[in-house]
């Protein structure tokens, strides 16, 4: 068994999960990683996606979360997610409008900077419901 | 002096009104209990962004810096953002913010600087509008949110954000209550850009660890400045909350009282008028038998 470490994730809201975990999943913005004790100090945006927290004693528990930052540190990591939800919890309307809104943003995108930013977005969050909304 | 049915009616009156401020009272102690949770729900996540950032500030050489971290160099044109309560009855709550941000507007342009102003909140505005109605730019109302969403805060600063880039302002300074008790809340200017720099020594303490950065600094800077100026204000959003309900239980409590008091004093007034009136009435019967 892994040894465990400190895992928080936190929304602007309120602090969701705050408890001893054996590793954690990560979506990053370059890639998933799981986080396990004693990490390298490492600083990475996510991306729209799931989080996996497996507990230290057993069991995981899924989030789903909209963009942040993750902030690992040999004894613990910090995710603050600009907004997370419970994978349970996810609705489906609110992710609709999440991406209508990212169809939007690209419409309305007037560089070509943004708009390839807008649409690596929607393309984030169309993955994203695929993978959790059986169709 | 007024008959007995008019005393009659003042006091049902009055107390028709304390009724109202005591339903008022408790709704706003109802509302500040949830709103007192709220603010603090959300503390761990700006003191979390306040350590990241204060990381990753130490990780970016100065030159590096995005603009709205650095400023853009000039002092010449601030933009105030005037957080304020969307309904009034919460006693000086509301005039001590539009106060504060009074004298800074003044003091600015006794400078020679240039003041925009952006209201969020409705009381802010109607002050602020009669003195300084030029320099308003812009107002965010949230009289239709019931709960205050990080959304709004982020739509605050986007805004902001937007403004920012189009080069509309140098300095922006965000007024707005601080919660410290439910009889006290402090008006408070913060300046959220430039950003001000994390102190150093807990700079220092923190970049101890040689961190790797997914993508690079720079990039998550760019990001993460934006967010830390949406949770600025979400959390300004949210202090103001608190102190809204703390000042209008506080401002209904001593309503409350002074409707008591004044439904006392009405009473004794009214009772001496009734008593009057009897012993008026008894000595003209008197004096009529005994003129019999």
């Amino acid at each position: 068994m892994a040894t465990a470490f400190k895992f928080d994730l936190v929304s602007p809201e309120r602090l969701l999960v705050s408890q001893d975990v054996a590793s954690v999943v990560i979506p990053g913005t370059e890639g998933e990683m799981t986080v396990m004790a004693d990490h390298a100090p490492t600083m990475t945006s996510i991306k729209p996606g799931v989080i996996t927290v497996n507990a230290a004693t057993g069991g995981a528990e899924r989030y789903v979360v909209f963009g942040g930052f993750a902030d690992i540190l040999p004894e613990g990591c910090t995710v603050l997610a600009e907004s997370a939800v419970h994978v349970d919890e996810i609705n489906r309307e609110d992710l609709a409008r999440r991406i209508q809104e990212a169809r939007e943003d690209v419409a309305d995108a007037q560089d070509h900077e943004t708009r390839t930013k807008a649409e690596e977005f929607l393309a984030q969050l169309t993955t994203l419901e695929g993978a959790i909304l059986p169709a | 002096m007024a008959s007995l049915k008019d005393l009659r009616n003042r006091i049902a009156s009055v107390k028709a009104t304390q009724k109202i401020t005591k339903a008022m009272q408790m709704v706003a102690a109802a509302k500040l209990k949830r709103a007192q949770e709220a603010a603090e729900a959300a503390r761990p996540y700006s003191e979390r962004m306040g350590a990241v950032l204060a990381n990753i500030a130490g990780a970016v050489s100065g030159s590096d810096a995005p603009p709205l971290m650095a400023g853009t160099g000039k002092d010449e044109t601030h933009l105030l953002v005037v957080c304020t309560a969307e309904r009034g009855l919460c006693g000086g709550f509301n005039s001590q913010i539009a106060k504060l941000a009074r004298e800074h507007i003044r003091s600015l342009l006794a400078n020679g600087k240039t003041v925009k102003v952006l209201c969020v909140g409705k009381k802010g505005y109607d002050v602020l509008r009669r003195d300084y109605g030029q320099h308003i730019i812009d107002r965010v109302d949230l009289r239709e949110v019931k709960k205050i969403g990080f959304d709004n805060a982020h739509g605050i600063a986007r805004q902001v954000i937007g403004l920012f880039e189009k080069g509309e302002f140098d300095v922006c300074t965000l007024f707005y209550s601080e919660f410290q008790s439910v009889m006290s809340q402090v008006p408070t200017a913060q300046q959220i850009i430039p950003a001000a720099v994390p102190a150093s020594d807990e700079a220092a303490q923190a970049s101890d660890a040689a961190y790797e950065y997914e993508p690079e600094a720079a990039a998550i800077l760019a990001d993460l400045i934006p967010r830390n100026i949406a949770v600025q204000i979400f959390r300004a959003l949210l202090e103001n909350a608190a102190g809204e309900m703390g000042a209008k239980m506080t401002a209904m409590d001593s309503a409350t009282r002074n409707a008591g008091e004044m439904i006392d004093k009405l009473s004794i007034t009214y009772n001496r008028q009734r008593q009057a009136q009897i012993t008026k009435e008894l000595i003209e019967i008197i004096s009529g038998a005994e003129a019999l």
